[in-house]
């Protein structure tokens, strides 16, 4: 790991009107480390993570990102162009509902291509290679490549999706509650993808979900939110296996037990 | 033509005087910017869209008494819509009308360039249905308008790279999107891609006017007009594999006519003032002068 974070969190907090957003959240998240952010529904997660990648705009605070070039920029004061071509080319953003981050109408293909083309690639037949290459590492047989991502099943177009997000080689991938709406044999096939790949391509991620079991497998460190704060933070391990806020107590105990 | 002088008529070229200013405000800004699309506030017009309000009113701010005009529809200066547009300036301007390509000076047309090639004293207006070349892939216009102002082209090429993929080439064949100036990336109405080339470094101002989606965009004369493509799939123009049925003419757009219910077929032109003109020189195609009938 290298001495500089990557990314810089300052003191974020957003308001909707008079509610509480979340508040005051700091952190530092290093090359290579995949951070969970945890808590029940309305504890702020999602809201924080839209605000630390550029989809909202905080209230206050800053989020400061290391470039290639090694120096820090404040995202919100980038311009919108060198924004937007950050978040399609350094970044990945992974969406619960796959649907929210494909293209339904164009094939898998396509979706996967369209980030290379984005960033110049007018080479046919090389973008093909590339997609058809990156259908392989998600498991997605090379003959659905001209399939429509509406013809996959749930699994499949999660899978896709991330595929669609890592063809750029990101340094860092934000993913919303990546194995919500999927069964439990194919949630464990995703989380062991996605582990492998970060693991492989040494990515940095941070991971918004309500299942403290992704956050187990995925995760270096952790967050646990309530009611817009961050209560308690720290290595995942020792998080889950001794929580030292009630309420983190609480939703460890909270897991069944098969 | 009908005594005008004393009746209550219609402004010269039907639109007040205000509304043509406005329209050619937005017409010399798309001139400055090639290639961008310049919201205008569109007039209803006497005829419903679709059928080229928004060609109709850039050539009403433009033209003048001296004019010449010629319409064309689909290449055909005597189909429905062209006769109805030339009619329609006829009455509410009274400017000289011709089917003849080289004495015009305005020429306003759908879905077609003249074969003739066009001069520098000419201006080609085109009814443009969807401005919008991005629209079928990102349908939010807060979305597309930003994509131009980022030059986000990216998408445009998911359209090209889903034509290879299903068809192995791209077979886009109209409305096929190019790049302006090294710039703005712009849909050329529903012409056959056929014609893109003729678009490049074009002599003669192309203005395009939509009616309904109210923009105006504009290629000056002298534009780069680049035809977008992949590396390993060039763009290429359609090929016929015969020549003109009428006129022998080779290497310019035909239209399939079909002749009868056996398979009966013939390819003419599609620009008939071309086709008129090479058969008054004495080219002869080889089912000219010959009925329907006689075919097969």
């Amino acid at each position: 790991m290298s001495d500089h974070p990557l990314l810089r969190v300052n003191a974020i907090t957003k308001y909707y009107g008079s509610r509480v957003g979340c508040t005051d959240v700091s952190f530092n998240l290093w090359p290579g480390e995949v951070l969970a952010i945890v808590g029940e529904s309305g504890s702020g997660k999602t809201t924080l993570l839209n605000a630390i990648s550029t989809n909202l705009m905080p209230t206050s605070g800053t989020v400061e990102y290391r470039m290639r070039d090694g120096q820090f920029r404040d995202l919100y004061r980038m311009g919108e162009a060198e924004r937007r071509f950050l978040m399609r080319t350094d970044w990945g953003f992974v969406h619960q509902n796959p649907a929210d981050g494909l293209r339904m109408t164009v094939s898998a293909g396509a979706n996967v291509g369209e980030r290379l083309m984005a960033i110049g690639n007018r080479h046919y037949g090389n973008i093909r290679q590339e997609a058809t290459q990156w259908l392989g590492r998600v498991e997605i047989d090379a003959d659905r490549i001209d399939d429509q991502p509406r013809d996959f099943s749930g699994g499949m177009r999660q899978r896709l999706q991330i595929a669609r997000n890592l063809v750029t080689g990101p340094r860092l991938v934000f993913m919303d509650e990546p194995t919500g709406g999927l069964d439990v044999s194919v949630q464990a096939r995703l989380l062991d993808l996605v582990r492998g790949l970060v693991n492989d391509l040494g990515l940095s991620a941070i991971v918004v979900t309500h299942d403290l079991a992704v956050a187990r497998l995925l995760s270096h460190r952790m967050m646990v939110m309530k009611e817009g704060r961050v209560i308690e933070h720290g290595l995942t391990d020792r998080v889950l296996d001794d929580p030292r806020e009630p309420y983190t107590q609480l939703l460890v105990s909270s897991i069944l037990q098969v | 033509m009908n005594k005008h002088s004393e009746l209550a008529v219609y402004n010269f070229a039907y639109l007040d005087e205000q509304t043509k200013r406005m329209i050619r405000r937005a017409i010399l800004k798309a001139i400055a910017i090639p290639g961008y699309q310049v919201p205008f506030a569109s007039r209803e017009m006497p005829m419903p869209y679709g059928w080229g309000t928004g060609g109709v009113q850039v050539t009403a701010s433009i033209l003048g008494p001296d004019d010449t005009l010629k319409v064309i529809d689909q290449g055909a200066d005597d189909t429905t819509n062209a006769v109805s547009i030339r009619a329609f300036f006829q009455k509410v301007a009274h400017v000289a009308v011709t089917t003849q390509t080289a004495q015009a000076t305005i020429i306003q047309t759908r879905h077609r360039i003249p074969e003739e090639t066009l001069q520098d004293n000419q201006v080609l207006v085109y009814q443009v249905p969807i401005p919008e070349p991005l629209r079928f892939l990102e349908p939010r216009e807060t979305e597309t308008r930003k994509m131009h102002a980022l030059e986000e082209y990216g998408l445009m090429h998911v359209k090209l790279y889903e034509d290879i993929a299903r068809n192995g080439h791209i077979a886009t064949t109209y409305a096929y999107p190019v790049k302006v100036e090294g710039r703005y990336v712009m849909d050329p109405s529903p012409t056959p891609k056929f014609d893109n080339p003729k678009m490049h470094r074009s002599q003669a101002l192309q203005l395009f006017g939509a009616g309904r989606e109210k923009r105006i965009y504009a290629i000056p004369p002298y534009t780069d007009v680049v035809s977008l493509d992949f590396e390993d799939h060039p763009f290429e123009v359609q090929q016929f594999e015969e020549p003109c049925a009428l006129c022998a003419a080779s290497g310019v757009y035909l239209d399939e006519v079909v002749l009868d219910d056996r398979g009966g077929r013939m390819f003419v032109c599609s620009d008939t003032d071309y086709c008129e003109k090479r058969r008054d020189n004495g080219h002869v195609g080889h089912l000219n002068g010959e009925t329907a009938g006689a075919v097969k």
